[in-house]
């Protein structure tokens, strides 16, 4: 799982409001290499929540981000680049997802997350 | 046995290691996956020439993902079978993986997708696999929250195997219910193996359906409007006598165009009279 979607996730426990941003607990994180799109970085930055991106990026050991999306985004390339490398690049393998309401945990086994849910959570 | 693989299994369990080997092995399982992948890509009918993000329902061992990562777009799959994801994994492929089941309802933020795609999943949504399952709110649940996840003005395309006509009402009146606008496109309807139906579903507005692959030539031959039905439109609709056959007959046919609950098949026995003892 990669920061991009992390940043769409949300927990649909049964009883759960708003279940975002989930916590991520990464015990293995690798780093591979994407072709760098910056049209792409850039159409998704408006539909991402900046300070969650930041944070999460944090918590997987990933640093050096600015704390707000520079305001000439679209045209920023080094503020894009930066951005790729959290969103794209880097990736959680092992480790488990919570959510903050429940406190519900969602494992993650080989870059997958299981987000199956129980007959009594839906 | 049937030959459907939803009667024998739950997905879960039907999609195991070695029927997930057939999706890297078999070539001619990979070719058909293929075109439909890049028949419902190009019912998408995304911007050409910008990156989108695509949402594959049903992403299985990714071949679908492949067909969006050829045409430069970014996607995310979720699937229910592991063996399929792994299998997914060991291929290497661009997008990011979920193992999840549709029925409970995709579980990403408002307007994330710009498109949504799927190859032979919905059907699976039919079956009741477990005592708790209830096909129609499975089907409101998943249509529902991915209604919320997609962009305004997005487009899902779902290439699927209906089991009878009553299975494709079903799923087109739930998808119409949570909001979707939309039908179904039947590619190549004479022909028994090349025809393909596809679930072709806009968020937001509307746009002109699109037109099925092998179908040009029946569209000319049909007649549109006989004399008698021009002439009753002219006038404005006739109203029919209260309670009787065609009154009821159109008052069905009006609830099950609203999909409300459940409406008996049309019958000759469907408003006949009785006896005056009963």
């Amino acid at each position: 799982m990669r920061l991009l979607i992390h940043n769409m996730l949300t927990s649909v426990v049964k009883g759960v409001k708003k279940g975002y941003p989930l916590t991520i607990k990464a015990t293995k994180v690798e780093t591979k290499e994407v072709e760098f799109n910056g049209e792409f970085i850039a159409r998704m930055i408006p539909r991402m929540e900046w300070a969650v991106v930041k944070k999460a990026a944090e918590s997987i050991g990933v640093s050096g981000l600015p704390d707000d999306v520079a305001s000439d985004y679209e045209s920023n390339e080094d503020f894009l680049k930066l951005a790729h490398h959290a969103l794209l690049e880097v990736e959680v393998i092992e480790g488990a997802l919570q959510c903050p309401e429940s406190g519900r945990e969602f494992p993650i086994n080989n870059g997958i997350p299981n987000m199956l849910l129980n007959e009594d959570e839906v | 046995m049937s030959s459907r693989p939803e009667h024998r299994g739950p997905p879960e369990l039907f999609y195991n290691d070695q029927e997930a080997r057939k999706y890297t092995c078999n070539s001619r399982m990979i070719e058909i996956q293929m075109q439909m992948a890049s028949r419902a890509i190009e019912l998408l009918n995304l911007p050409e020439g910008q990156p989108s993000f695509i949402l594959d329902v049903g992403c299985g061992s990714g071949l679908s993902g492949e067909a969006l990562t050829e045409e430069g777009h970014f996607w995310v799959g979720i699937d229910i079978s592991s063996s399929m994801l792994n299998v997914a994994v060991e291929r290497e492929i661009e997008g990011d993986l979920f193992l999840s089941d549709m029925g409970n309802g995709v579980f990403f933020r408002p307007g994330t997708f710009d498109g949504v795609i799927s190859v032979s999943a919905l059907q699976w949504l039919c079956n009741a696999d477990k005592k708790s399952h209830n096909p129609a709110k499975r089907l409101n649940r998943f249509f529902s929250t991915l209604f919320a996840s997609m962009v305004r003005g997005g487009r899902a395309v779902f290439q699927f195997y209906p089991e009878n006509p009553a299975q494709m009402e079903l799923i087109t009146s739930q998808a119409l219910r949570a909001g979707f606008s939309g039908g179904i496109v039947i590619d190549y309807p004479n022909s028994t193996k090349a025809k393909k139906f596809f679930l072709c579903l806009f968020c937001g507005e509307a746009g002109p359906m699109p037109k099925g692959l092998g179908t040009e030539e029946e569209t000319r031959n049909t007649v549109r409007y006989t004399d008698a039905e021009r002439r009753q439109t002219r006038k404005g609709k006739q109203r029919v006598a209260m309670k009787s056959r065609q009154w009821i007959l159109e008052k069905k046919e009006r609830r099950r165009r609203q999909g409300r609950g459940e409406t008996r098949p049309d019958t000759k026995y469907t408003a006949r009279k009785r006896r005056p003892i009963f």
